[in-house]
C-alpha cells in the first residue's frame, strides 16, 4: 500500500532517514506480512470481525503497540509518510519510539503533520484534524473482545458473535445509568460496525467515537498479545450503543483550551499546583499547534511556547 | 372432545455420559400449564434428563419435541443452534439450584432481571427499570432494592431474584434444579409457595428435578419417578405418594417423616 498515487504527501515535515539494510524493510520478513497482510483483506471484508492472525515476538513488550506495530509494518511501503500518536500526542516517549523505529527498519519519511501523513499509528486517540480517503489509521488494541467482560469464554464469545447475540452488552449501559444516573463508560465504548459486528474501538474517549462513523479513511487495529487485527473500511456505518431515552453523548467541558481556544476538540484537564489550580489543553497536540500558528489563542496562550 | 396438545413430548430418549450412568428410554408428555416433578435418589439420571430435554446436551436417542408458536410441535434436533439458543433465551427459563449460578453478581438486581428483555431487543432505560421493579414486587422483594448487587441479597431473595430473571420474558416452559434445595425449611415453603401462584397465574409449565417429596407434592401434577436412569413410575402425584406400587417408591414415599 504505498503512496505512489498521492502526491499531496510528499510535503513531508522532516527529513528522510536512511534506512538500516541489516533488517528487512518493516522489520517483519516478507512472508509474514503476507500473512499479515491476507488477515487484514479479511478484516476489511468483513467489518468490525476480529480475524485471527500468527502475532510474532517484537522489540517491545506487549502492550506497548506490538499489535499496532504489526499491522503498520505490514501495509508500509517505501512511499509512505508515517504518523505516529500517543494519548493525542506526537511527542511522548511511546509515540517518539516507534516513529524512529520505522524510521530505521524502513527510511519511509515521518511525519507529525495528519495531513502529509498517510498512515497514522496511534494509541487513545483519533486526530482532530478530519481525515481523507486513502489514509489509513493504525489503532494499537490491548483487548479486542468487547463481550469479555460479560463471557470469559472464547468458544462463547465466538459464538455470541456469530449469532449476533449483543444484548448482554446493553446490561453494562443499563448499569451505568443505575449507578450514575448516565452512560458513564467513556472510553473504549462499544460500537456495532455496519449493523453486524459488536466492536471495542480500543481505548479511544468515546469523544472518537463519532469520528468513526462514515469515515473516508481505512481504520486498522492490531491487538498484538491477543492476536487479533480488525477493521472498518471507509464509509462504514459505526454506530455507539445506547438506549431510546438516554441517547449516546460524547465528552463536554466548560472550558475552552488554554493555548489555542478551541472548543471542538478533546481537553486533557491538567493540574499546575498542589492548591487544585487547573487548565484544560488540547490532548491533540498537532491540531493546537496549528491553530495557535493561525493565530487562535486561549487565556493562557503565550505562557509556554508551542 | 379432543385432548389438548402437548407442548413438550419426549419419546424413546437416552442420554448416558460413559455408556452406563445417564438417564435412558424416557417417554413422557408435558401439557401447557403442568407442572412434571422428577424424583428420585442421587446419580438416578434426574439432572441428565433434565440438561438432554433442555438441549443442553444432545440425546444419544430418541426425540424431544416442542410445540414452537409458529410450527407446532418439532423435534428440537432438527433446529439450528441459533434457533436453541433463541429459544433458550425466550421461551423457556432455567432456574438453578445455587442461586449464584444462575445470576450476573456483579450487576445490580434490575439488570439481572433486565437483561433477558435487553436481549430480545428493547432499548428503553425507562421502561426496563419499570418492568423490573415490577417483578420484584411481584417477588415479594422491596422494590428499593433495585440498585442493589444480588449479593447482598439472602439466599432466599437470590433464588427468587433468579426465578424473576427468567420469567420476564413470559416464558411457557421453566426448567427446575433442586429450587429449593440450598434454602433453610421455612424460606423453602415461602418460595414454594410463590412458584405454585406464579404456575397457576402465567399458565407455566415445569419440569422441577428434586430429591425432596414434599416440594412434589406441594408443586406437581404429576410426578416421575427415577432409579438407575430409568423412570420406573410415573403418574398423578397424590396418586403415586398416597398408593406407590414400585418397590422403590414405596420406599422413598415411606422414608418421609410422617408428621
Amino acid at each position: 500500500m504505498t503512496s505512489t498515487d498521492m502526491p499531496s504527501f510528499a510535503s513531508a515535515t522532516q527529513a528522510e532517514v536512511v534506512r538500516d539494510p541489516h533488517y528487512n524493510f518493516g522489520y517483519l520478513d516478507e512472508s509474514t506480512k503476507r500473512m499479515l497482510r491476507r488477515a487484514l483483506l479479511k478484516a476489511v471484508a468483513i467489518p468490525g470481525y476480529q480475524v485471527p492472525f500468527g502475532s510474532r515476538e517484537m522489540p517491545l513488550p506487549y502492550g506497548w503497540g506490538t499489535g499496532g506495530i504489526q499491522v503498520t509494518a505490514a501495509i508500509i511501503g517505501a512511499g509512505d509518510v508515517l504518523k505516529v500518536i500517543d494519548q493525542g500526542s506526537d511527542d511522548t516517549t511511546n509515540a517518539i519510539n516507534i516513529r524512529r523505529f520505522f524510521a530505521r527498519v524502513t527510511g519511509v519519511r515521518t511525519t507529525e503533520s495528519t495531513r502529509a501523513a498517510s498512515i497514522v499509528q496511534t494509541r487513545h486517540r483519533i486526530p482532530e484534524t478530519p481525515l481523507r480517503e486513502g489514509q489509513i489509521v493504525v489503532f494499537q488494541v490491548p483487548i479486542p473482545e468487547p463481550l469479555r467482560w460479560l463471557e470469559p469464554s472464547e468458544t462463547e464469545t465466538r459464538t455470541m458473535h456469530a449469532l449476533a447475540e449483543y444484548g448482554g452488552m446493553h446490561v453494562k449501559l443499563y448499569e451505568d445509568i443505575a449507578q450514575h444516573g448516565h452512560i458513564a463508560t467513556t472510553y473504549d465504548y462499544p460500537v456495532v460496525v455496519n449493523e453486524r459486528y459488536m466492536m471495542r474501538p480500543s481505548p479511544i474517549p468515546k469523544f472518537d467515537n463519532p469520528k468513526l462513523d462514515n469515515n473516508p479513511a481505512l481504520m486498522l487495529f492490531g491487538a498484538g498479545r491477543e492476536k487479533r487485527v480488525y477493521a472498518v473500511p471507509p464509509y462504514t456505518r459505526v454506530k455507539s450503543l445506547d438506549f431510546q431515552d438516554h441517547p449516546f453523548t460524547v465528552e463536554k467541558w466548560s472550558d475552552c483550551c488554554a493555548l489555542c481556544g478551541s472548543r471542538d476538540s478533546y481537553l486533557d484537564e491538567i493540574i499546575l499546583d498542589d492548591q487544585g489550580t487547573r487548565r484544560f489543553v488540547c490532548s491533540d497536540t498537532e491540531y493546537c499547534a496549528d491553530r495557535q500558528a493561525a493565530g487562535h489563542g486561549g487565556p493562557a496562550a503565550g505562557e509556554y511556547t508551542a | 372432545m379432543t385432548a389438548p396438545a402437548p407442548l413438550l413430548s419426549v419419546r424413546g430418549m437416552t442420554h448416558t455420559w460413559d455408556g452406563i450412568h445417564g438417564c435412558r428410554d424416557i417417554d413422557f408428555d408435558l401439557y401447557p400449564g403442568e407442572v412434571l416433578c422428577v424424583v428420585g435418589e442421587s446419580g438416578s439420571g434426574k439432572s441428565t434428563l433434565l440438561q438432554a430435554v433442555s438441549c443442553q446436551v444432545a440425546p444419544q436417542a430418541g426425540s424431544v419435541r416442542y410445540d414452537l408458536r409458529e410450527e407446532g410441535l418439532t423435534d428440537l434436533a432438527t433446529l439450528s443452534s441459533a434457533r436453541l439458543r433463541l429459544l433458550a433465551r425466550t421461551d423457556w427459563g432455567f432456574v438453578r439450584q445455587n442461586a449464584r449460578d444462575g445470576l450476573r453478581m456483579q450487576v445490580s438486581a434490575g439488570a439481572n432481571i433486565a437483561e433477558r428483555l435487553m436481549a430480545v431487543g428493547q432499548r428503553h432505560y425507562g421502561g426496563l427499570r419499570e418492568v423490573a421493579g415490577n417483578w420484584l414486587h411481584k417477588m415479594e422483594i422491596d422494590v428499593g432494592r433495585l440498585d442493589d448487587a444480588p449479593a447482598s441479597f439472602s439466599g432466599g431473595m437470590q433464588q427468587r431474584l433468579q426465578i424473576a430473571r427468567n420469567l420476564v420474558t413470559h416464558p411457557r416452559m421453566v426448567f427446575m434444579d433442586e429450587p429449593t434445595a440450598s434454602l433453610d425449611v421455612s424460606v423453602q415453603a415461602r418460595l414454594l409457595d410463590l412458584l405454585r401462584q406464579l404456575v397457576s397465574d402465567l399458565g407455566l409449565a415445569a419440569i422441577v428435578v428434586t430429591h425432596d417429596l414434599a416440594v412434589a407434592r406441594l408443586l406437581a401434577h404429576r410426578t416421575l419417578v427415577m432409579r438407575g436412569g430409568r423412570v420406573v413410575e410415573s403418574g398423578l402425584t397424590d396418586q403415586i405418594l398416597d398408593d406407590p406400587q414400585h418397590p422403590y417408591t414405596q420406599l422413598l414415599v415411606s422414608s418421609i417423616l410422617q408428621s
